[in-house]
């Protein structure tokens, strides 16, 4: 019984994480983006994305009011640096919705253009409009796209 | 002649006079310490903010704004464990707005003034490529904080050292003027580079006991680095300048008090002010 509910507390912070999204990226969640690292009854661990990214502190608001409107107030919000976030944390449905907001995700492959799937990209700076995109033109479709980094 | 009578010393007098060096002591070096790691990212960080709005275009501007942004997390995160250590109840924004110039530990390198992009590429190559090979040491610190940022930031500070790389090597392989630039920006900053490798007592205390690094064992990949860039460049590099050192000392150039004045102008006006 007691099992239960804690499994049931659990899988209630996850849903209710799910629908906090990323304030630079509101495409997709902190969840899908990865930076969500445990939860346990009481307790969630994050880890920031960029150590100077300067949504960190709104992310950890945001997640904090989602909590705190859900009934969790009890919730503590734990940040933890080690292991670093990498870009591979990034969840399928997270990559397909960045693809969808015009975001290229991260690969270690060729870029492919997100507006026409052309892979005869290029780079146009390694710094896009965050730290954590960098800026692209696609040859094919003539558009510019920003990327995000692997990191 | 008649022996002087033994001199009574008052039973809490200290071992050491006033000139001779303490003793070091695990606490307080490692707050000096982690000023150390932490200044040189904040000070840096905030020179290249003054970037913003200026730059020659608006990727390099967005390029620069974030180097600093990256540089001013990692200040964040020593600092504030600068200030756990200390145990004085000062935090990260406290040792960045109310210390005063004497009282920062970050070397003269990163206090320049910002010159034209040129200098201020030069600054970031020779800076940046130090900073990955420190970091890259440091992630097997036995203080889990420096731990943890290194292995965190060292990721980012490799794209600051291949972004200013580039730079080097498009600057001083394109025209007569940007060549002429960068070799001034070098020359410039070439005297700062070696107290980035300077052991002194803190540092060899630091890295005897698993939590700094051996600096001078990073001099050799730090000059093969430096030397490969310059060789794609076509320049040469400078000829070696009386070495200038003091800041991990809190002794600096007059450059880092007018730094200051700006950073740290409206916490200090306006205490606690929040927007």
């Amino acid at each position: 019984m007691v099992a239960a509910a804690r499994l049931d507390e659990t899988a209630a912070i996850r849903a209710v994480l799910d629908e906090v999204p990323d304030p630079e990226i509101p495409a997709i969640s902190v969840v899908e983006l990865g930076i969500v690292r445990a939860v346990e009854p009481g307790r969630v661990v994050i880890t920031p994305t960029y150590t100077g990214c300067p949504a960190a502190q709104v992310i950890e608001r945001d997640i904090r009011d989602a909590l705190d409107t859900a009934g969790y107030r009890h919730v503590r919000i734990e940040t933890a640096l080690s292991p670093a976030w990498t870009t591979d944390w990034i969840s399928a449905e997270g990559r397909a919705k960045l693809r969808a907001y015009g975001i290229a995700p991260p690969t270690r492959a060729a870029v492919e253009c997100p507006q026409c799937g052309s892979a005869d990209t290029e780079e146009i700076s390694r710094f896009g409009s965050t730290p954590c995109k960098s800026l692209w033109r696609c040859r094919a479709c003539a558009e510019p796209f920003d990327l995000f980094k692997c990191h | 002649m008649a022996s002087l009578p033994p001199i009574d010393l008052p039973s809490n007098a200290t071992g050491s006079g006033a000139f001779d060096t303490p003793a070091l002591e695990e606490g307080p070096a490692l707050f000096e310490y982690l000023l150390r790691l932490g200044d040189d990212s904040l000070i840096l960080g905030q020179r290249l903010g003054e970037w913003c709005g200026h730059a020659p275009s608006v990727e390099v501007d967005l390029s620069l704004a974030n180097m600093a942004l990256d540089l001013i997390g990692q200040a964040t995160h020593f600092l504030n464990q600068a200030g756990e250590v200390e145990g004085k109840g000062r935090d990260g924004d406290s040792l960045a707005f109310r210390r005063d110039v004497l009282d920062f530990r970050n070397c003269w390198l990163v206090e320049q003034p910002n010159g034209d992009f040129a200098r201020t590429m030069a600054r970031q190559f020779l800076f940046s490529t130090w900073q990955k090979l420190l970091f890259r040491r440091l992630t097997g610190s036995k203080e889990e904080t420096i731990a943890a940022v290194a292995e965190k930031a060292v990721k980012e500070v490799t794209y600051h050292q291949e972004l200013a790389s580039e730079w080097v090597i498009r600057l001083g392989d394109g025209t007569e003027e940007s060549r002429r630039r960068i070799e001034d920006g070098l020359a410039w900053n070439w005297r700062f580079v070696p107290e980035l490798f300077e052991m002194d007592d803190l540092a060899a205390f630091m890295a005897e006991r698993g939590i700094g690094a051996d600096l001078a064992a990073l001099r050799p990949d730090y000059e093969a680095q430096v030397a490969a860039v310059l060789a794609e460049a076509t320049l040469q590099p400078p000829p070696d300048q009386r070495p200038i050192l003091g800041g991990r000392r809190g002794h600096h150039s007059e450059h880092l008090g007018h730094l200051l004045a700006v950073m740290q102008f409206l916490p200090r006006t306006y205490p606690d002010a929040k927007w």
